[in-house]
């Protein structure tokens, strides 16, 4: 590098620190959305089963029947109400009030004692197919559990047969937000790489600076190189922060290496202001680089990424898009470093696509940037 | 003799502008010489800005050779952009920024050496007279400190060739003389060459070269003097005792042989076809006491003359009859210490004028002066935070729709919707007033004719040339027959015969009883006014007559001092009061 590059270089970082530090979006977008969006993901949004509204209808009420009840009303996964008859209590599905029903017909007593399979009739509101499922199966597990001590306590073998023990590993507690909030790291750095670079660079040409940028002996590879460097800190600044707090604040346990976190956030940080870089380029107008940037970049990351969704459970031609956003190969290494460690092969697979990403992102940069106003 | 330091060579560039292409440089072949200040003067939509981007390789043109100092832009556009400097319209500047930051960002780009930039920074900031503001952000400084501060940044590194797009448009007077000494004083010294465009013609006249250009088409390239010859013995100015300059200027513009005729001071200037012998008994027989003398031709009357050479002559139609009631002494518009603050900032600072029914009543002033935001308040369009107005005896803000009925606004720029065509957007605007059945066919053909916009019936309002946006704009104001105009920037970048146009119209109007307030920051318009009131800062400096308030500046060594030179007198006396 010779001494006239390094001078520009120097001059244009300079100029664009200091734009970071007098614009207050910047700081908001790097260090207050963070904040705002962890306590969002880690405190008000639960993917878990908790106190999940419960009709019980008992038509014959006995012995066997008020030890049942007792253990869903002793359960912390239930909040389990009474209903005289069946039909009230679907009344209350319907209009859900309640997301399942728990039914014992008044031949309870009588085909427990004869080991019938499934005494008690479980229905569950399908609207929303994801809770339909987690009730049913945690009233199942309910289920089973009280059988399995029911039948231990008169000295006989399950009328089943095989019991289950479930088991989970990694994330033992099953807390959501144990994958949660480490998924929102790469969240947090799309919005600082893609959405802000691309809304920095279009002000430039809304604001008619980038003109009178071109027309200077300042290279197009500075030009970009001026932007990424600032943008690059202020990215990684996010990220250990987010982390910080990820760690600190809401006790997800970090199981990998700081450094394995640190290379794959700078990889991925650099392939974000790549795409931030294209899309500023081609869009040349804040308001449409901001639309653009939303939709190709943050979406993507919050839907496609395996984020908040599991991949393996989409359609096939989603899962094939998923394969071109960067965010679900970090989601994927935060996920694996942050609750399993360092495991090596799933790091360096998905490093090396999103080496590949980077590649193909530059080159549409390269592309792109050209010092004409057409 | 040196190689030119631009030249173009046939140079034609297209865009598309939605289904249609639009030729915004047509064979275009001029030389600009090395050493000296070239104008490129023409009104907006001339293709200045675009000529200005193919010099600076921006642009690559359609067909036709470019060479700047040497080089080809087309081919190397990076060597083109490491040799000149360039001042774009907005000048470039960062607003988040301070003066020193600026300069230190463009320093760097230019690979000014450390050693070297003490005394560089010293003497830029002399020249501008920014000097007490280096610490200061860029977005604080007024229009004119702004420009200056563009103006340091591109000669940070003195280029050969300096490329000034539109430096002067919209600042001071004030501002304006200094950004122009600064720039002949580094012609000067540094020996370069300037490429400035411009679209006030009295700018040409210091020029050493200028080349006139006109919808993408070169109307000639001359010294100024040069242009000025086509018009001697051409010019003369007329003067009535006791006649209002403007009554008698739209009675000569209509004579055979008059090819222009146009208000300075309280004397009418024309330019007449060649050999004709203005005789004050033959002209208007029954003025007795006309006076007429032969004058030094300028170079406004060698463009009109090209104009009219390259459009043809053409007279405004007359505007239909409008009806309003004829109580002429009836104060229409009462403003009364009128204040408006944006947070810590005042824009309007205690306004008070008032205007009276078939007056036109002209607020003047440069950009940010206050104009638009006092005009924002009169229309009910902006609440003022202080003080008291009433137009026609209402608040437009708490005024039903009958009251707003009877005032007609334009936008600046004109707001029309530009991907509408030109009778779809004066249907809209008929019918957004309110008018239906044979009133609403009625004054649609009003428009039409009396606007001749019937060949653009069809042509979508977008890619209009600018007179006839202009023209557009104005039909769709007076559409509902207002009895009150508010006219924001009307003339703003059109050209000379459209402005002359735009006038006749305006003094039909007032004439037939119509109260119209107009801002402008062309000084010498301010002379068709009744009265006006000059702006700066958000206040008003002086009110009157143009007579009377271009007296103020009258002083023995400068008996008839311009309307530019009232002005000039009036911000600097500030300037030292401050």
């Amino acid at each position: 590098m010779n001494a006239a590059t390094r001078m520009r270089l120097r001059g244009m970082i300079r100029k664009e620190s200091l734009q970071i530090v007098r614009d207050p979006s910047s700081i908001a977008i790097a260090f207050v959305l963070p904040v705002i969006l962890l306590f969002l993901f880690g405190y008000g949004v639960s993917l878990d089963a908790r106190r999940i509204p419960l009709g019980l209808v008992i038509e014959q009420p006995d012995a066997a029947t008020a030890a049942l009840a007792g253990a869903f009303e002793r359960s912390e996964f239930f909040a389990p109400r009474r209903f005289a008859s069946i039909q009230e209590a679907r009344r209350a599905l319907v209009e859900r009030r309640l997301d399942g029903i728990v039914w014992m017909r008044s031949d309870f007593a009588r085909r427990l004692l004869h080991g019938d399979t499934a005494p008690i009739a479980v229905l569950v509101n399908g609207v929303d197919a994801n809770q339909a499922r987690i009730t049913q199966g945690y009233v199942q597990g309910a289920w089973l559990a009280w059988l399995e001590r029911y039948a231990a306590a008169r000295g006989r073998a399950l009328p089943a047969g095989a019991a289950l023990e479930p088991r989970v590993w990694f994330n033992a507690a099953l807390v959501s937000r144990h994958f949660l909030v480490p998924g929102l790291v790469a969240i947090i750095m799309t919005l600082i790489g893609s959405l802000l670079t691309a809304l920095v660079v279009a002000r430039e040409w809304d604001r008619g600076t980038m003109e009178a940028l071109m027309v200077t002996p300042l290279h197009i590879r500075e030009l970009i190189a001026g932007k990424l460097v600032p943008y690059f800190v202020l990215g990684m600044g996010g990220m250990l922060f987010t982390v910080a707090l990820a760690v600190w604040q809401f006790d997800v346990p970090l199981r990998g290496s700081l450094w394995a976190l640190a290379g794959a956030g700078a990889l991925f940080m650099l392939v974000s202001l790549a795409m931030g870089l294209a899309i500023s380029f081609a869009a040349k107008n804040q308001f449409v680089a901001g639309q653009v940037a939303i939709v190709v970049t943050f979406l993507p990351a919050f839907i496609l990424s395996g984020f908040i969704f599991d991949i393996h459970s989409m359609p096939g031609p989603i899962q094939v898009i998923t394969h071109v956003v960067p965010a679900r190969y970090f989601v994927a290494i935060l996920q694996s470093l942050f609750l399993a460690g360092d495991v090596w092969p799933v790091y360096w697979a998905n490093m090396a696509a999103m080496v590949v990403l980077l590649a193909a992102f530059m080159t549409m940069v390269r592309r792109k940037a050209r010092k004409r106003l057409e | 003799m040196s190689p030119p330091a631009l030249r173009l060579e046939a140079v034609t560039k297209r865009f598309a502008a939605g289904d249609r292409v639009v030729t915004a440089l047509d064979a275009v072949d001029i030389v600009v010489p090395a050493g000296g200040i070239c104008g490129l003067i023409g009104p907006d939509g001339a293709g200045k800005t675009t000529l200005m981007r193919l010099a600076a390789g921006l642009l690559a043109p359609d067909t036709g050779r470019i060479d700047v100092l040497g080089l080809d832009p087309t081919a190397e556009p990076q060597a083109v952009q490491s040799a000149v400097g360039y001042m774009p319209q907005r000048f470039g500047l960062y607003e988040d920024l301070s003066v020193q930051e600026n300069l230190d960002l463009y320093a760097d780009l230019h690979g000014v050496p450390h050693s070297r930039r003490r005394q560089r920074y010293a003497r830029l900031m002399r020249m501008t007279g920014l000097a007490p503001f280096t610490r200061r952000l860029a977005g604080r400084l007024s229009g004119g400190m702004k420009q200056k501060l563009g103006l340091a940044c591109a000669l940070v590194d003195p280029p050969r060739l300096l490329l000034l797009d539109e430096p002067t448009v919209g600042v001071d007077p004030v501002s304006r003389r200094e950004l122009w000494s600064i720039v002949v004083q580094q012609v000067g010294e540094a020996g370069m060459t300037v490429l400035l465009s411009t679209a006030y013609l009295d700018e040409a006249e210091r020029c050493d070269q200028v080349i006139l250009i006109h919808e993408g088409r070169v109307l000639g390239q001359d010294a100024p003097e040069g242009f000025a010859r086509e018009a001697a013995g051409r010019s003369f100015e007329l003067e009535a005792p006791g006649v209002h300059a403007r009554r008698l200027q739209s009675r000569l513009a209509r004579l055979p042989g008059v090819l222009d005729a146009s208000v300075i001071g309280d004397q009418v200037r024309i330019v007449t076809t060649p050999g004709f012998d203005p005789d004050p008994r033959d002209l208007l027989p029954q003025m007795h006491d006309l006076s007429i003398r032969a004058v030094p031709p300028r170079f406004e009357d060698a463009f009109i003359l090209r104009l009219r050479g390259a459009v043809g002559a053409s007279s405004p139609a007359p505007i239909g009859p409008i009806q309003v009631s004829a109580d002429r002494d009836e104060t229409v518009i009462r403003v009364r210490n009128l204040e408006r603050r944006f947070g810590r900032f005042r824009a309007v600072k205690g306004v008070s004028f008032s205007v009276r029914r078939g007056e036109i009543f002209g607020l003047l002033g440069a950009n940010g002066a206050g104009k638009t935001t006092t005009f924002r308040m009169l229309c009910g369009l902006l609440p003022p935070s202080g003080g008291e107005l009433s137009v026609a005896g209402h608040d437009l803000r708490h005024a039903r729709a009958q009251a707003r009925a009877r005032i007609g606004y334009m936008a600046q720029k004109f707001s029309l919707y530009s991907n509408l065509t030109v009778w779809q957007n004066l249907r809209f605007f008929a019918a957004a007033y309110g008018l239906r059945g044979a009133r609403h066919r009625q004054r649609l053909r009003w428009a039409l004719e009396g606007f001749e916009l019937g060949a653009f019936r069809d042509v979508n309002a977008g890619v209009l040339p600018l007179g006839y946006k202009q023209r557009l704009a104005f039909a769709a104001a007076l559409m509902h027959e207002p009895e009150i105009l508010f006219l924001d920037e009307p003339t703003s970048g059109v050209d000379p015969l459209a402005r002359r146009e735009f006038w006749a119209r305006i003094n039909a109007l007032a004439e037939a009883g119509v109260t119209a307030l107009v801002t402008t920051h062309f000084m010498e318009e301010a002379n068709y006014c009744d009265r006006l009131v000059i702006m700066a800062d958000g206040e008003i400096l002086a009110e009157g007559s143009p007579h009377e308030i271009r007296a103020r500046a009258r002083t023995p060594d400068h008996p008839r001092p311009s309307m530019e030179d009232a002005f000039i007198g009036l911000i600097q006396g500030r300037r030292q009061a401050a």
